[in-house]
């Protein structure tokens, strides 16, 4: 048995043993704080099967942005103390636990049943990397071959943002989203969110330039700007700004908007929906994920910032 | 040459794992958040620090290198300013209790 075998038992075993800490335990904060370490963990898992652009995605979504967003759900259920309320029943329990343990039989069922070798289009995905003139081939897959659903995918982004703002007040409503934070404008909190953003805005175009031949994109990179948009907003540099915004509202829709165009433009004068001519595919798809890697950037942000809760004016 | 490039990176990576493993014990074995966070920024400095050390000389080239470098520097950056932050937290508990 090699280390690196030995590396991935352990791994596998510490993820499963803290992914049933984090269900088990009582306090939401620590299943919080265990449920980014999964996601850190999971990360890392990914890049042993070699699936580095999943590996990102995860730990900025998984570890990153959602243990935010699971931080301050964890607050907010602290503060109403809600869950202590109401402890479901016998039966409850029992047909959650028994429809758990079916879902687990059945994916288990399922990956043990497939084929040897599994059925996949990745060599004939690797095969028609020309096409595109990108030689990362996850970001061919998601730009050109399966460009539909990675339009769609942004359209759902765009629905989860109406859904969360749809939580508002009337009174709120074209307002800005979530409380303004105070933070001490010497301490060391506005210090890194003077220092790091510079660093962070780089590293995120850079993330999302690299994409093209290696692991990289405009999800990951988008995820990176949201957080630096969002640590100065906690630090209290900067103010969340107000839903009702014209240019706020055309960020969030240049990325699928740009997309469509583009597919009917395919449509109307090449092969199909979404068909980019061989010639122009590589400047469209960077196009296209400029424009995505600024509505993904302010989609997540928005997400992470909430429903609108004060009036526009300060 | 890569035989003395090796050996740099097992003395260098063994060490940040000892201070990965000094930390994790610290953590888990002090008594309260100020000690506990000087037990981390142990792990985060030196062993971060030893470890990137260890991976320079098997980096492909200057720009890899630079990038390790920067890893260790931005974790630096991120570990300084939370256990700050932690350690003002956990002093502004103790003065309001």
């Amino acid at each position: 048995m090699s280390i690196a075998t030995v590396f991935e038992i352990v791994l596998a075993a510490v993820v499963l043993g803290l992914g049933i800490w984090t269900i088990v335990v009582r306090e939401t904060f620590s299943a919080t704080v265990g449920f980014v370490a999964y996601g850190l963990l999971v990360a890392l898992i990914w890049v042993r099967l070699d699936a580095v652009d999943v590996a990102l995605t995860e730990a900025a979504i998984g570890g990153g942005l959602g243990g935010v967003l699971l931080l301050g759900a964890a607050a907010r259920l602290r503060d109403a103390d809600v869950m202590a309320a109401e402890t479901p029943g016998k039966v409850v329990r029992a047909s959650a636990a028994a429809l758990s343990v079916l879902t687990t039989a059945a994916l288990a069922g399922a990956v043990l049943l497939l084929p040897d070798p599994a059925p996949t289009l990745a060599p004939a995905a690797v095969a028609n990397a020309w096409a595109t003139g990108l030689s990362n081939s996850v970001t061919n897959v998601l730009m050109a071959f399966r460009a539909m659903d990675t339009m769609l995918e942004k359209v759902v982004l765009l629905l989860a943002i109406i859904g969360v703002w749809s939580l508002a007040p009337d009174s709120a409503w074209g307002g800005r989203p979530g409380p303004r934070h105070q933070a001490d404008p010497d301490g060391v909190l506005a210090f890194l969110a003077r220092l790091l953003p510079p660093v962070g805005i780089v590293v995120g175009i850079y993330i999302l330039w690299t994409g093209a031949d290696h692991p990289g994109g405009a999800f990951q990179g988008g995820a990176i700007l949201a957080s630096m948009w969002l640590l100065t907003i906690i630090a209290g540099l900067a103010d969340t700004p107000p839903v009702s915004r014209r240019w706020l509202r055309f960020i969030l829709v240049a990325g699928p908007c740009l997309f469509l165009v583009v597919g009917l433009v395919g449509l109307l004068f090449g092969a199909a929906f979404l068909s980019y001519p061989p010639a122009l595919a590589k400047p469209l798809i960077l196009g296209i994920e400029v424009a995505m890697i600024l509505t993904i950037a302010a989609t997540l942000g928005l997400l992470l910032a909430g429903a609108p809760e004060r009036s526009a004016k300060p | 040459m890569s035989l003395v490039r090796d050996m740099i990176t097992i003395a260098a990576v063994s060490a940040g794992a000892f201070f990965f493993l000094a930390g994790t014990v610290g953590l888990l074995r002090f008594p309260d958040t100020l000690t506990r966070l000087h037990a981390l920024t142990k792990a985060d400095n030196l062993g971060l620090g030893l470890v990137v050390l260890g991976l320079l000389p098997q980096a492909g080239g200057l720009r890899d290198g630079l990038k390790l470098v920067s890893i260790w520097l931005l974790g630096l950056l991120a570990g300084a300013t939370v256990s700050q932050l932690i350690a003002r937290a956990a002093r502004h508990g103790e003065s309001t209790r």
